[in-house]
This record gives C-alpha cells, structure tokens and sequence, in this order.
C-alpha cells in the first residue's frame, strides 16, 4: 500500500488499469441493463415501473458506500498523513454526490405513479437528502479554504463528523415518520426478492461500483495532475 | 482547571459587554413576527405549529451566533496563545463552547417557550417545551462550536456554516420536537428525552475533539 502512495507510480498504474475497468464495467452496464429491461418480469403490483429499480437501488447503494469510503480515507489521511488519501476522498465527493442525486430523481420519478407524489416526507427519502447536503457541505468546504494541506484536514474532520452523524440521521427519521418499503435483498432471513429480478439488480449493482472506479481513478488522476500544476508554479514563481 | 475557569469567566463578561444574546432575542422575536404574516394569523394553525417555530428559531439563532465562538480569539492571536498553555487545548475549546451555551443558547432556550405564547402555542406545553429546549440547546451549542472551527480562518464563512451544521441538527431536532409534542403525559415524553439527552453526551464528546481538531488545522 505504500507503494503506490507515490503518485507517480499510482498514475502510471491508474493508466494500466483503467481501460479494463473501464471495459468491464460496459460490459457490465450491458448485461445488467439486458437482464432488468428485457428479461426481468414486470412485476406483479408495480408492473414496468419496477424496472426503475434496476438504477435507483444500485445508486442509493453507492451513495452511501462511498460516503463510508470518504470518511475511511478522511481517517486515513489524518492519522496516516497518506498523500493519496485526502486526494481520494475529495475526487469520490462529486461522484458520490451525483449518486445521491440520481437515487432521489430516480426515487422521485417511480413515487410519481407509485405513491402519487414526486416527494414524501418519509425517513429514507429524508436521511438520503441529509446525505446530500453532507456532500454538499464537504465538497463546499474544500471550494472555501484555499490552503489544500489545511483543506484536507478540515474536510476530513467535517467527512468525519458527518460519519458519525449518518447512522444517528437515519435512526433519527427512521422513528420520526415512514413509507419507504423496508430492505428486501439483504436481510438475516434471505433475500425476498425473486431471483429473476436479483440477479439483473446484482449485476447492475456490479456495473455501478465499476463506474464508480472508473471514475474515481479519472478524478483523482486529475487531482493529482492539478497538484502538480500548482507545486510547479509555485516553483516559478520563488525562482523568479 | 483554573485556566478553564478563567476562560469562561472572561468569555461570559466579553459576552454580557457585547451583546450578542440582546441581537438573538431580537431575531427570536423578528422571526415570530414573520410567521403569522407569511402562515396567516389562523389561531389554531399557529398552535400546532408554535412549538415547531420555536425549535426552529432556537436552531437559527445558535446557528448565525456561532462564529462568535471562535473567530475573534482567532483573528487577535489569543487561540494561538491557549494552543500553547499547559491546559488541552480540547478543554480550553469546551470552555468556549460552553461559554456561548451559557450566553446564548440557554437563555434563548428559556426565553422561547414563553415567547411561544405569541403564537397561542399550548400552555400545558410549555414545561416539556422547557426541558426539551434547554437540554438540546446544550448539543446545539456543541455542534454550533463545530461550525464555528471549521470556518473560523475564513472571511465568508456564515453560509458554508449552515450547510456544515444543518445536517448534524437533525437529529436534535427531531428528538427535541418529539418531546416536545409526545402528548402531555411525562412517561410518552420519556423515550425522547433519554435519546435527546444521549445525543447530547454524543455532542459533548465529539464536539470538543472535532473542533480542536479543526482550529489547529487553521493554527498551523
């Protein structure tokens, strides 16, 4: 791991690496997109509309996955003062973001012939959009603070605290009010979710996460391209 | 602990000199104003919503008086003083946070309820109103001193504040408003109390950790 803390040897090896992930997750993309438009039956209550399913499930997944990976390498970077770790968790916060954003829209257009309403006041549909503004705010915060060592450490203190409070937020409007249906993949009892609509929402959860790689290498590929740029012309301008 | 003691004895009198609490009672009472004039003055509407309003001044006015905390002590030099002092610095930030409880918070808290009248907000009410408010106006504060850290080096940190903290307010909020309007029987009230009160021990833990934290980041 501290191998490739050097950003020289991560870029190079994001370069060796990306057009798989990239290849994989089309791949990906096309089977599951196949298996939830095409072969999945429509279901017996919600009828087609459960096929937005298929795109807003693996969303909200990976919004508050990567929320949780932002936070472990906030951490990281704190304690480890790893170079790479605050630049990974600034590059997720966009992607992550743009995640909680298309499961609320997502959400949003199946509540619309489903409940009746584009938006309720409900826990889950709630603690995703406190989820959003906690993106909103990290990403506002490393926006504000010019100084990127001092950005780093107070975004990583601010990803953090918004750790700590992501479990007391959704327990919070959890018994504060509810629609949303409970979980149904992953429960100590199995799965009740049939298997011809599981495996194209596995598959397309797969896809997601390797978009989310792929982008996340892209980005901070691009982060560290900036950083450079900036140390260069501070150099500069000193021998100037 | 003399150090502590000091702090907050300074931080109360630089408080009472200044004014602060006197401007957040004025938007208190700026802001009851506002809501029968944008809700309409229907007696039984403003009841059921009063308790919600007042919940949501408090949360306000600890919100725009939370660069208070620290940006003076910050932009003089004094914090860079007290990093250095034999003292935590983790303490010496409770001290502030705990100052600007007692300055602002607490009396707001006490204050609104009262206040609340204006609204026709339930008389039977008000004692759990009470409770609830100045027990959550304490985890406020705490968080208020997050927000007031982590923007504490910056010209134009009231709206980033805002977006930082609102979020970590939910929970208070939630709880506190639960309390407030379980019924008027102590024991349904119970339940809320006890999370709000563990929310707040929560508070007083991060709290103090978090905002050292950040304050040094800027000390550096």
């Amino acid at each position: 791991m501290q191998k490739y803390a050097n950003p020289h040897v991560f870029v190079k090896l994001a370069s060796v690496v990306l057009p798989y992930v990239w290849a994989l997750t089309a791949i990906l993309f096309a089977i599951g997109l196949y298996g939830a438009l095409v072969t999945s039956p429509p279901d017996y209550q919600q009828g087609e509309t459960v096929r937005i399913m298929y795109v807003h499930v693996p969303a909200s997944w990976l919004a508050l996955m990567i929320y949780s990976l932002m936070a472990v390498f906030s951490a990281i970077a704190l304690i480890f003062r790893h170079p790479l770790a605050d630049a990974a968790a600034k590059s997720a916060a966009p992607i992550g973001a743009v995640f909680c954003f298309l499961a609320l829209f997502t959400g949003s257009v199946w509540g619309k012939p489903m409940w009746g309403t584009w938006w309720v006041w409900d826990a889950r549909l709630t603690s995703m959009f406190v989820l959003m503004l906690l993106y909103l705010g990290y990403m506002a915060i490393w926006r504000a603070i010019d100084d990127p060592h001092r950005a780093a450490s107070i975004a990583a203190i601010v990803a953090l605290v918004g750790a700590i409070n992501v479990p007391i937020v959704k327990y919070s409007v959890d018994w504060w009010n509810t629609l949303h249906q409970p979980a149904s993949v992953f429960r100590m009892s199995g799965s009740t979710i049939d298997k011809s609509m599981l495996w194209p929402l596995l598959v397309m959860a797969l896809a997601y996460t390797m978009l989310f790689v792929a982008l996340l290498l892209v980005a901070l590929r691009g982060e560290i391209a900036l950083r450079k740029l900036r140390s260069k012309r501070l150099a500069e301008v000193r021998s100037k | 602990m003399s150090a502590v003691r000091a702090i907050i004895a300074r931080d109360l009198r630089l408080g009472a000199r200044q004014g602060g609490l006197g401007t957040a009672i004025g938007f208190l009472l700026a802001l009851i104003v506002l809501v029968p004039l944008s809700l309409g003055p229907d007696l039984a509407l403003l009841s059921r919503i009063a308790p919600g309003i007042m919940w949501l001044g408090l949360l306000l006015a600890v919100l725009l008086t939370s660069e208070q905390i620290f940006q003076q002590d910050f932009e003089d030099g004094s914090l860079d003083l007290m990093t250095m002092t034999a003292t935590p610095f983790e303490l010496i930030v409770l001290a502030k946070a705990f100052s600007h409880w007692i300055t602002v918070s607490l009396p707001l808290a006490v204050l609104a309820p009262p206040l609340g009248l204006m609204l026709n907000i339930n008389i039977a009410q008000v004692p759990m109103i009470w409770v609830a408010m100045i027990l959550g106006s304490f985890a406020l504060s705490m968080l208020a001193a997050i927000g007031g850290a982590v923007t504490a080096g910056l010209r134009r940190g009231s709206l980033l504040v805002s977006l930082v903290i609102l979020p970590l307010y939910v929970p208070v909020l939630i709880f506190g408003i639960a309390a407030s309007t379980s019924g008027l029987a102590p024991e349904t009230a119970l339940p809320s109390f006890l999370v709000l009160l563990a929310i707040t021990l929560v508070t007083l833990v991060i709290s103090p950790l978090a905002s050292a934290a950040a304050l040094k980041a800027y000390l550096r």
